[in-house]
């Protein structure tokens, strides 16, 4: 199922899985993701799914890229084994204006109401492509085509923490502070990424299903002040 | 027994806590971090007689002034080095790759470092500090790591564990080299890029800017020109990877790095020359040479050798 591996660097394998970027595709990449990590192989530092590659990181010390390479063609992964198992998260995310920063640019780029926009991004179940750039932060989608748009042509250099983003069939939520270029259409008291808790420090894995649901104000003030 | 503890009087820039780095944490976003010149960490501890993952403190350009609040330190510095030394009173200046002892009231100024980036400051027995998934490196942007994954900041104080008071004097002889070339293998994305461009690559310097850090190394040089498509799909990244966003000025990416991103890669920094590329310091200029992977993978063999090496002479 893996296209071709090659190398990144000397200390890391390049898995590639195609170009097209679908669940489908991702499932398998995920699939290949959670065997790996099963096996523990030795000398293996890190593994990142993304939509369609997937790079396994090494230590030189230990293995190289030929030994590692021969290891993971070895792995034999059926495709009835891929299908979705993952739970359900719901996301409630207050889209006020103070925190639905490009609502009204979007509104009138896609020529919809905010109301319109909302109700065609809201309680829809979105798939989890992968996790990264910053700790937590979930890749998903997809969202409706009426919706997409590309990122900011200038990215803000502070996009506030919790505040939930759209482009193109993709969304996401900034677990910390940072820049960014997403439309965002609003924010979520939840906290995504708990540093504290090393067991289980990311409350979305890939291959998870979300679903945003609106809340107001008051009661975001409240969920912001529980977490 | 009052505990050996220390207080910072001046922060430094960027001084954190490091050490060899974290695994098993990029698919859900947390970067490897650990201390950016592997072999002059590894050449501190071992200066003050620490297993190879103690914590020690990271600093780049200037680093802390520290005074011992209580108790005794066994201290060694580690890098290109400008630092003093306030012992009973008096002031001496420091030699790096050796250990120094200091009792309650001394002080030890880091002033500055010459020709490079970051140097290390380790004491005997090590810092007393908490371990966050599975290390002690700091990454100050996810507040991930030891001192709850902040900078070090002025008037902090932090204890030192138990050390044997019996350490004997210790130090190397040791001259932090320079390359001539960043050597580097082919990117995944190498076709993107003009024929004008590949060549230019391996043949002009490029100039190290002000805007790189612990996250990556911006350069600017002649224009990669890209043919095919400025933006990938995102994808996993490593430390040492070469992308080249749009405007065409290549980026390296380093310990703190995004662990995906979308430009293209033009090529990856061998493991071999990681140490002394993240030393380079803006300003200067660098050049890449491409090799082949069964090269890398002999030059890594050879650079660990020579660290081993280091390392036994201590």
């Amino acid at each position: 199922m893996i296209k071709n591996i090659s190398n990144l660097g000397d200390a890391a394998l390049y898995c590639d899985f195609g170009n097209e970027v679908n669940q489908k595709t991702n499932i398998k990449v995920i699939k290949y993701f959670e065997n790996i990590k099963n096996l523990k192989i030795k000398g293996i530092n890190n593994i990142t799914p993304s939509y369609n590659k997937l790079i396994i990181s090494f230590d030189l010390n230990v293995i190289n890229f030929t030994e590692l390479k021969k290891k993971i063609e070895d792995i034999n992964i059926s495709e009835k084994d891929i299908k979705k198992d993952h739970k359900i998260i719901k996301i409630p995310t207050c889209c006020d204006d103070e925190f639905a920063l490009d609502i009204e640019r979007l509104s009138s780029k896609l020529k919809l109401t905010k109301k319109e926009i909302l109700e065609k991004y809201l309680n829809k179940e979105y798939f989890c492509y992968m996790t990264g750039f910053i700790a937590g932060m979930p890749f998903l989608g997809d969202i409706d085509k009426k919706i997409r748009q590309e990122r900011l042509e200038t990215p803000r250099v502070k996009v506030p923490k919790g505040a939930v983003g759209i482009t193109e069939q993709f969304t996401n939520i900034y677990t910390f502070e940072s820049p960014g270029g997403w439309n965002i259409l609003g924010s979520t008291p939840i906290k995504i990424f708990d540093q504290k808790n090393e067991k289980q420090p990311i409350l979305i894995n890939p291959g998870d299903t979300v679903l945003f649901y609106e809340i107001n104000k008051k009661e975001y003030i409240k969920l912001n002040e529980k977490e | 027994m009052k505990k050996n503890r220390i207080i910072i009087l001046r922060e430094g820039i960027n001084s954190t806590f490091q050490d060899l780095g974290r695994n098993n944490f990029y698919h859900i976003g947390l970067p490897f971090s650990g201390v950016m010149d592997k072999r002059n960490y590894l050449i501190a501890n071992k200066l003050v007689g620490n297993k190879h993952n103690e914590a020690a403190i990271e600093f780049a350009y200037q680093g802390p002034l520290i005074k011992i609040e209580e108790g005794n330190i066994n201290f060694a510095i580690s890098g290109d080095i400008k630092f003093n030394i306030k012992k009973n009173g008096k002031l001496i200046n420091g030699d790096c790759y050796k250990n120094y002892n200091l009792s309650k009231n001394d002080e030890v100024d880091i002033i500055s470092t010459n020709n490079s980036i970051y140097g290390y400051f380790a004491v005997s027995g090590g810092f007393e500090l908490k371990k966050n998934f599975g290390s002690f490196s700091t990454h100050v942007r996810s507040n991930v790591g030891a001192n709850n994954g902040n900078k070090i900041q002025k008037d902090e104080k932090f204890l030192l564990k138990d050390f044997k008071d019996s350490y004997s004097n210790k130090s190397l002889k040791y001259m932090n080299s320079k390359i001539e070339y960043i050597r580097i293998l082919k990117g995944t994305n190498f076709d993107y890029f003009s024929e004008q461009s590949i060549k230019e690559f391996y043949s002009k310097e490029f100039l190290v800017t002000k805007l790189s850090d612990r996250m990556g190394m911006r350069l600017e040089g002649p224009k990669i020109k890209n043919l095919k498509e400025t933006n990938i799909r995102s994808e996993g990244l490593i430390k040492g990877v070469i992308q080249v966003p749009a405007d065409g000025n290549p980026i390296i990416m380093l310990s703190d790095h995004g662990t995906i991103g979308g430009y293209p890669k033009i090529g990856v920094v061998i493991s071999a020359d990681y140490d002394r590329l993240v030393q380079t310091p803006p300003s200067k200029k660098i050049k890449f040479k491409l090799i082949e992977l069964k090269e890398a993978e002999k030059l890594y063999k050879l650079y660990q050798m020579e660290t081993e090496n280091l390392l036994s002479q201590i």
